[in-house]
């Protein structure tokens, strides 16, 4: 009976504290959403108020039209041939990146041995430099009398190629500007694949081929898609390789979107373009990451 | 067909695989160091020595996976070296196993039958009748083989490694991560497989229990060498050193000399000992120093009036249960004035009676002992 009594009031302070104190775990969390909430969910508001504003006013959430959405598809507008280079350099980037970094990825996980990690390193390092810092000096490397054309000159030879400012040169830069992203996650995908799985196979009868094909390949899959939709998200939004290497030589959608707030000052129509590619990408990756079934892919399930 | 049935018991027959003079080093680490073994077709052969011996290089090179450096290896009489393992008609049950975890049960034993250019519908009837021979449920053939047990995904290993159809199978401790009563049903299925099958299976494990349940032949491996090649009753009864004996099982040893006049005396254990002399060691010659070797369970308790060819005085200081036997641990006196200790295994119907004289006298006949060199 003793014991009952004890045990009782022991336990109702505990219940009721709850109600009125937050939780360890939820204090710790308030500073991260206050940031997120500032930070990243305000610009995104602002962006969606301003994107039904009046045309070429400021008058955010003082007024309602959808006229900035119609006049995105308004026949004469010309943001969807921006929006289709946007995509398809997209496309391009992530099929020739895959190409380009699979056998890169392969040979830090099973070849390189010991200086894989100098090598990551050399692959990483670019990143720590400003984007358009880097991409001015691929402009000194190819302009007329740069650093190629001058040397071939100097060397008594014809001069370099006059690549820059075309779509290609633009294709180059994005192709260097993301590597990166689509190397690491496919090192990891392929650093999944267990040794003795392909060793396993092999002893079974299967030649290399077959090995990549029905193991290495599907092993590595996650890490392969993964990086594939972190290059495509990051391709689709690109803007300074157009800029600076292209020479707007083709015009991509973060560009109209740029000039929307920037030249014509036409805050609610660049607002528009933003929520519409937006949306169009987050549809997009929501439903790639459905179809992405990880640990299906990795035979957890 | 007989020749399945009857294999355990037949004659010696012609060697399937060959060993000569094969070694392995890494850099300045000789991990196989000249081993030369006939593996006889249709037998079931265990490798056995600790962790580091070399057991799992020698495996490696046996499929393919590393080449000697030294020696050669022949199959059929052909050298097959440099053959590599999807070239070659043997097949590895690895240890982790090396399931593909992203194919079902029927996709990974059909594996090899897809390697080949099987169609569907041949690889899905022999995948089943594989799971049969490895009594797997048919339902099983569309389960994920992560989500197989661990005795689930024995069987898949196994059936996968049959339907390459090899006719050298080899087993890197594939029981060693199973609890102790499947390992015992799996140690039995396995036999039963050989036997049924016919094929050669070469096993290598750290556990000489598992050896001698399944082995028709062991081969003991100390230091990249082989120590011993022989029938588990020819290792446990006639081991050629030290090492062999007591990787065994426990035992009892006395170091002994052999005098000027002929006799043997004990180094640690004071005493004359009658002794069978030991293999390999000239009777007379100069004084020789080896170790008599007494199993617990040829070490007898004499009673009053009872003989033996040697004995020894000791005192019980503590007993242990083994199931159907009891072990005793008796302290003798050792020859320095130290003691020693000797282990005495009696069937349960002849355990000492509760409350005896702990003062006994252990007796052993020259013939249950082996010597060995020193």
């Amino acid at each position: 009976m003793a014991d009952l009594t004890i045990v009782q009031h022991a336990e109702a302070p505990r219940e009721e504290r709850p109600a009125r104190r937050l939780s360890a775990g939820a204090l710790c969390a308030l500073p991260v959403i206050g940031l997120l909430a500032l930070g990243f969910a305000a610009p995104l508001v602002a962006i969606l108020g301003y994107s039904v504003a009046t045309p070429r006013s400021f008058d955010v959430f003082r007024s309602f039209t959808l006229e900035n959405f119609a006049a995105l598809f308004d026949p004469t507008n010309t943001v969807w041939l921006s929006f289709l280079w946007s995509c398809g350099f997209a496309l391009l980037t992530v099929a020739l990146l895959a190409v380009i970094a699979y056998p890169i990825a392969y040979g830090l996980n099973r070849v390189f041995g010991r200086a894989s990690a100098f090598i990551s390193v050399l692959f990483v390092f670019p990143l720590f430099v400003s984007e358009n810092v880097r991409l001015y000096g691929w402009v000194l490397f190819y302009i007329k009398n740069g650093v190629l054309d001058g040397t071939l000159k100097w060397l008594g030879l014809n001069g370099g190629p006059e690549v820059l400012y075309t779509p290609g040169i633009t294709l180059f830069g994005m192709l260097y500007t993301y590597l990166p992203f689509m190397l690491f996650p496919m090192t990891l995908g392929l650093a999944l694949v267990p040794r003795d799985l392909v060793d396993a196979a092999r002893d079974l009868g299967a030649g290399r081929l077959f090995i990549w094909r029905e193991i290495e390949l599907p092993l590595a899959m996650p890490g392969i898609l993964i990086g594939m939709l972190l290059t495509f998200v990051l391709a689709i939004g690109a803007t300074a390789e157009a800029k600076i290497l292209g020479g707007q030589s083709i015009i991509v959608i973060s560009h109209d979107i740029e000039i929307a707030f920037t030249y014509s000052q036409n805050w609610p129509a660049g607002s528009a373009l933003a929520v519409l590619v937006t949306f169009f990408i987050g549809a997009l990756t929501l439903f790639a990451l459905s179809k992405l079934d990880l640990d299906r892919m990795l035979g957890r399930r | 067909m007989f020749p399945t049935m009857t294999a355990p018991t037949a004659p010696a027959r012609r060697p399937i695989l060959q060993l000569v003079g094969v070694r392995k080093s890494f850099g300045g680490f000789h991990a196989v160091q000249g081993i030369d073994l006939d593996v006889r077709e249709g037998e079931f052969l265990t490798i056995v020595g600790p962790s580091g011996s070399g057991k799992t290089t020698l495996l490696r090179m046996l499929a393919g996976m590393d080449s000697p450096s030294e020696g050669n290896i022949t199959l059929h009489g052909e050298r097959i070296n440099d053959v590599p393992p999807n070239k070659r008609p043997t097949c590895l049950v690895f240890q982790s196993l090396a399931l593909f975890p992203h194919k079902s049960v029927g996709e990974n034993i059909a594996f090899p039958l897809k390697v080949k250019g099987v169609d569907a519908a041949a690889r899905k009837a022999r995948a089943l009748e594989l799971m049969a021979i490895v009594r797997l449920p048919e339902t099983y053939h569309d389960k994920n083989v992560m989500k197989c047990s661990g005795g689930e995904r024995q069987r898949v290993a196994l059936a996968r490694a049959l339907a390459y159809d090899p006719e050298v199978l080899f087993f890197d401790e594939p029981l060693s991560a199973i609890d102790y009563k499947l390992k015992k049903t799996l140690e039995k299925e396995l036999k039963d497989l050989h036997r049924e099958t016919g094929k050669t299976f070469i096993y290598i494990t750290h556990s000489l229990e598992e050896a001698m349940v399944m082995s028709d032949r062991i081969g003991v491996m100390r230091a990249g060498k082989l120590v011993q090649v022989g029938t588990p009753e020819e290792i446990y009864g006639a081991p050629v050193d030290r090492f062999v004996c007591e990787f065994v099982g426990e035992v009892n040893s006395i170091e002994v000399t052999r005098g000027a006049d002929g006799g043997w005396s004990g180094v640690d254990v004071s005493g004359a000992f009658k002794v069978q002399p030991p293999q390999g060691i000239a009777e007379a010659g100069a004084p020789d120093r080896a170790f008599i070797v007494i199993r617990p369970e040829y070490m007898r308790v004499l009673g009053p009036g009872e003989s033996a060819d040697n004995r020894v005085e000791g005192v019980v200081y503590n007993e242990y249960s083994l199931g159907s036997r009891i072990q005793y641990q008796v302290r003798v006196n050792a020859r320095d004035g130290g003691e020693k200790v000797m282990l005495v295994e009696l069937s349960r119907a002849r355990a000492l009676p509760a409350g005896a004289e702990p003062r006994v006298t252990l007796g052993w006949d020259a013939t249950d002992a082996f010597t060995l060199r020193g």
